[in-house]
């Protein structure tokens, strides 16, 4: 499919897009971005960016680089160049948009300060008002966990939790998960991108793009029986979850393959990578297989022999909740 | 004169805490307790109930091992390295030991500290008696292992 003329044309088709790709795609970007032949129709598009150097000999993180790897990655996602037309094709103009970072691992396993910072100077160049961009995650804590401060003067980039914002009075339900979602999602933000951060689960197995979004409901320990299985598909399908959470940008700079999800340096591991896409099946997916090999690597059991295969991923895929595809003869990888 | 005797030895009993249940111990070392390390955050407590919010999923193998609360502080060695001191109350030793004995890495050794100890480039996790005891630097430096192993024999003597 050729590119879109303008942004007009892209949002007019995304709309449409969104109905003919059903579950896979609630913006149609990947299909309609893509270069003629580049991968099967409607195959989900998922970008896999690494910097071997994004992490020195000494383990710090080489911060000017981030904004590069991040231009890749996005260049790579949409076919555009220039970092302020391609973001033009990723969020709606005049919209508030939310960054759900993930910072409840603490200070040395959450989402990357640089990486937030990178995202919101593309925000603002591709037009978003610095008033409209709300980072946010659950409580004080976990936003300063990132390195972020909080801050709640419109005129500035917007940094709170939903400790701040509250809940919804009414419960949200799909399946097995009746929560209340945080008002953050449901009045502030129009448009929300997921900046999780890649981590191993003693439950769930892997927490990424699908399961982020426990942090952003009242009681996220109701989800976990089960490993999580099926609490990550079913809060995924509520309905405001689903529309509003269009867009991944994965944190693997960082990650631990084992002990997660809170900081164990032990079993701390740089895969330098950004992981992006729309379907958050398939990023999940992907980032499994990525956990997997570092185990591998490390000469520990999978996660099915650890007893802790995400089997929330297969589930999200199920014809009940139609959330993306794991199918990896479905996912178009660009490694790039 | 009765009555007076017999008062007064209530306010004593009172004021030393007779008959009322015994205060947790803190396991904290103050600022300086420690040479070098200071006490950087508020202590932080949680029930067993409560411990998702802290450590989400990961507080379901606390719970089966019979947590009963949680509580954690930061630390700062000489202003720059940064430690988190979690301290776990198990119900009994055995909780302490189950946790200790999961989920290590080949490269872990043994710590001579508490009941039992291990010791990471970054962390220490020791038991002793109930109480379970990781403690966790978001740095390695060339004096972090030694500063770290003296930040958990000041918790250990507090236990």
């Amino acid at each position: 499919m050729n590119k879109m003329n303008n942004r007009r044309d892209f949002l007019k088709t995304a709309a449409t897009g969104a109905v003919l790709l059903g579950s896979q795609s609630k913006l149609g970007l990947a299909a309609m971005l893509d270069q003629p032949g580049q991968h099967a129709a409607g195959a989900s598009k998922v970008v896999v960016a690494r910097d071997p150097q994004l992490h020195g000999s000494d383990g710090q993180l080489d911060e000017k680089r981030v904004q590069a790897l991040l231009d890749r990655a996005i260049h790579s996602y949409t076919g555009i160049e220039r970092p302020a037309e391609a973001w033009k094709h990723i969020v709606p103009a005049g919209k508030t948009i939310g960054l759900k970072v993930n910072g409840l691992g603490g200070k040395g396993i959450s989402s990357h300060l640089a990486l937030v910072l990178a995202i919101c100077e593309r925000l603002q160049q591709a037009g978003v008002k610095p008033g409209n961009i709300i980072v946010w995650d659950r409580n004080a804590r976990d936003i300063e966990a990132c390195g972020l401060t909080i801050n709640t003067d419109p005129a500035k980039i917007r940094v709170f939790g939903s400790d701040v914002s509250g809940y919804e009075d009414q419960q949200s339900s799909f399946g097995s998960a009746r929560i209340k979602l945080s008002k953050i999602l449901t009045h502030e933000c129009e448009m929300v991108i997921g900046v999780p951060i890649l981590k191993d689960h003693s439950g769930a197995g892997v927490t990424f793009a699908m399961k982020n979004m426990y942090g952003v409901v009242d009681r996220p320990q109701d989800l976990h029986a089960g490993g999580c299985n099926p609490g990550v598909a079913d809060l995924n399908c509520i309905q405001t979850v689903r529309e509003k959470v269009r867009f991944t940008i994965g944190d693997a700079m960082s990650s631990v393959y084992n002990g997660g999800p809170g900081f164990r340096p032990e079993f701390l591991w740089h895969p330098n990578a950004l992981i992006v896409g729309e379907d958050r099946v398939a990023i999940d997916h992907t980032a499994w297989q990525i956990i997997e090999k570092q185990r591998a690597e490390k000469g520990m059991p999978t996660l099915e022999a650890a007893g802790r295969p995400p089997r929330y991923i297969t589930t999200a895929a199920d014809a009940t909740h139609q959330l993306g595809t794991n199918d990896p003869n479905r996912i178009h990888l660009l490694e790039v | 004169m009765h009555w007076t005797l017999m008062v007064a030895a209530l306010a004593v009993l009172v004021a030393g805490g007779v008959g009322c249940k015994k205060k947790p111990a803190n396991p904290f070392p103050d600022s300086n307790a420690v040479a070098g390390w200071q006490k950087s955050s508020e202590t932080r407590t949680y029930a067993a109930k409560d411990l998702w919010q802290y450590i989400d999923g990961d507080s379901e193998q606390y719970i089966q091992a019979g947590v009963i609360s949680t509580t954690t502080s930061d630390y700062k060695f000489q202003g720059q390295l940064e430690a988190v001191v979690d301290v776990y109350t198990m119900g009994d030793a055995a909780g302490a030991k189950k946790i200790l004995e999961t989920g290590q890495s080949s490269d872990a050794k043994p710590l001579q500290i508490g009941d039992a100890g291990i010791v990471y480039a970054q962390s220490i996790v020791f038991r002793k008696g109930p109480s379970l005891v990781r403690i966790v630097s978001y740095e390695s430096t060339p004096t972090s292992a030694q500063a770290l192993q003296a930040l958990a024999h000041g918790v250990e003597a507090k236990l």
